[in-house]
């Protein structure tokens, strides 16, 4: 890259910035003494009061969602949970604080031990304790982004499975770009881009307006696919969920494999028995989970170099590099009234060299941190790939731990969960099951 | 059948202990930082030292009005009969008629105190925070026209929008007891 003129810059910068240095310069007249000056008033912010009625909303709705997925096992009072909490968090709380931007408030904390309010933690925490126990509740009835996709699947289409697998992987990207930006400073992409928030605060612009549009047209065919290929809190939640201690079934009891759920969900969530494996692709099957396990650290290693070689483009959304390209920019002509970060640079007094520090500071912090990110990426390629070599037996059709995010739609479609309603209602049982007990 | 239970209750273990983990991980994490916070609660505030009035403001908050507002601090200001943060320079002549004056929706006043000085007052109702007032003062006069966030307004993002959008890094997360940076600098201490 051409170095600019430094000493001619200077100058024309200085020239520049002199209006700005600005001083009292029109003393304070002698005022009448019965003149009464007003004062400028500093109204306080509001205090955590609301703060706490939103926690307090939130377990609860928590609380509910685990219940009527787990217990009641109803639909239609999920349903219902959800559109209190489209209409409480998205529309009236308007969109913010959310869980899935409170990500950014957490990792920013971690990294740059800036102080964070306890509501961020609060809402950041509540919704992973509730997975580690009962799945991703959080998911089904209380997330406003969740329940506006829901709320108009029309049409579910069914995507192939290994496109399913690789979209979700974009998730895990948003996730580690989410906290690498967060981190260094360089802003709160998950907000700048929530999709749905425009329609939630009646603004945001005519961009943001059509992103939203776009997402709920595609979310019209493709079930929930924010959730799905993007959300960064469905990875979280997702393995919070793997581990959690209990969960949502497809039904109530036992599984009699009628295959009347495989295609109840719109989500690509449910799992079907596995065929057994024979000699020979099993042997093949062998071969290749050792192969992608010694490729692994390949994997890794080649995502770490890629993401590194990344970092100087990434680092570009970052004040400090576009406040930087910008000023040598001017430099080249004269700095024109739209170039903001430009006087913004004059009015701070710092000189070029200062900037310029600065701005390989950053540039470094990206380059380790995205190394780190893509490190991460290849960890996550490899490991699902090794993931989906492991042999799993199943003998159910069951709902995938990650995956399931409690909707209850898949409920009504098993005979069984039909006979516990009737039998709750106290019905005569009408079906057989496969022993020929009623 | 053996075989699978043993298998099955081992992976149950390998489940049930990642669980506590993941929870005591989080437990952890999140009461670290929350012990760590020595301060209170931090809301945005501008630093009048580095805004420089630029019209991002009115636009880039989630509030429609902006939760931004322009403030006036009086005892730095210089009650100019010619105050270069209400008349449009470009206009020409001193007319406070409404194309003589900078400020597009009447949030500005002047009221005449004696001799040729006036005092300007800002009609928080109207202000749209496009900081035309500002600037002008700024650029010519005292700069006691200033942006500021008005907390009875804002809703406190976790990453102001404003300041993300800001181009003089001028948004700074202020101690919500002492939520305004208002010049002149050193009252609010």
């Amino acid at each position: 890259m051409k170095r600019p003129p430094f000493p001619a810059l200077v100058f024309v910068l200085i020239m520049f910035a002199s209006p700005l240095l600005g001083a009292e310069r029109f003393p304070r007249p002698e005022l009448p003494p019965d003149h009464v000056q007003p004062v400028t008033s500093r109204p306080m912010p509001p205090g955590p009061f609301y703060g706490w009625i939103d926690t307090a909303v939130l377990v609860v709705t928590l609380a509910l969602a685990a219940h009527l997925a787990l217990r009641r096992r109803s639909r239609a009072a999920i349903f219902a949970v959800m559109l209190f909490s489209l209409v409480y968090f998205g529309f009236y709380r308007k969109g913010c604080i959310c869980p899935i931007g409170a990500i950014q408030r957490v990792a920013e904390s971690l990294g740059t031990g800036s102080a964070v309010s306890v509501f961020a933690l609060l809402f950041f925490g509540v919704p992973l304790i509730f997975a580690l126990f009962f799945g991703r509740v959080f998911c089904s009835s209380v997330c406003p982004l969740g329940a506006i996709q829901d709320v108009v699947l029309l049409r579910p289409l069914k995507v192939p499975a290994w496109l399913e697998h690789g979209l979700r992987l974009f998730a895990y990207a948003y996730l580690g770009l989410a906290v690498l930006f967060a981190v260094t400073g360089a802003g709160y992409v998950i907000c700048r881009y929530d999709p749905f928030v425009s329609f939630f605060r009646l603004s945001g612009g005519m961009q943001m307006f059509l992103l939203g549009i776009s997402f709920l047209v595609t979310c019209l065919f493709v079930g929930r696919a924010y959730c799905r290929f993007l959300c960064p809190l469905g990875v979280l939640l997702g393995l919070a969920s793997r581990v959690s201690r209990w969960r949502t079934t497809i039904t109530p009891d036992e599984c009699i494999k009628c295959r009347l759920c495989e295609d109840a969900c719109p989500f690509g969530s449910i799992r079907k028995p596995t065929a057994e494996p024979t000699g020979a692709n099993r042997t093949e099957g062998k071969l290749r989970l050792g192969l992608l396990v010694l490729a692994l650290p390949l994997v890794i290693a080649t995502g770490a170099v890629l993401g590194h070689a990344a970092g100087d483009v990434l680092a570009r959304a970052h004040p400090t590099v576009l406040r930087a390209r910008e000023v040598r920019a001017a430099g080249a002509g004269t700095p024109g009234d739209e170039a903001l970060r430009t006087q913004a640079f004059l009015k701070t007094g710092r000189t070029l060299e200062q900037l310029r520090a600065d701005e390989q500071n950053v540039l470094a912090e990206f380059g380790v941190g995205t190394a780190i990110l893509g490190g991460f990426l290849g960890l996550v390629v490899g490991g699902r790939l090794v993931a989906l070599s492991v042999r799993r037996t199943r003998t159910d059709y069951e709902a995938d731990r990650g995956r399931c995010v409690a909707c209850g739609r898949c409920f009504a479609h098993c005979p069984r969960e039909h006979v516990r309603r009737q039998k709750l209602r106290g019905e005569p049982i009408l079906i057989k099951d496969q022993a020929g007990k009623t | 059948m053996a075989d699978d239970e043993k298998q099955l209750t081992r992976r149950d273990i390998l489940r049930t202990g990642a669980g506590f983990a993941g929870l005591a991980a989080l437990g952890g994490g999140l009461g670290f930082l929350y012990v760590r916070r020595k301060t209170e609660d931090l809301v945005w505030q501008i630093d009048p030292d580095k805004c420089i009035q630029c019209g991002n403001c009115e636009t880039n908050c989630v509030l429609k009005p902006s939760a931004v507002k322009c403030v006036h601090a009086f005892t730095i200001c210089g009650y100019c009969d010619y105050c270069f943060g209400f008349f449009n320079e470009k206009f020409g002549g001193q007319t406070t008629a409404a194309e003589g004056q900078l400020c597009p929706v009447d949030a500005l006043h002047r009221k005449h105190v004696t001799g040729p000085y006036y005092e300007y007052a800002i009609d928080e109702e109207r202000c749209t925070a496009c900081g035309r007032c500002a600037k002008g003062c700024n650029k010519y006069g005292n700069g006691s026209l200033h942006l500021q966030v008005r907390h009875d307004r804002c809703l406190n993002c976790s990453q102001c929008s404003i300041a993300e959008a800001c181009p003089s890094e001028a948004f700074v997360r202020v101690p919500a007891n002492e939520p305004y940076l208002m010049k002149p600098r050193g009252e609010t201490a």
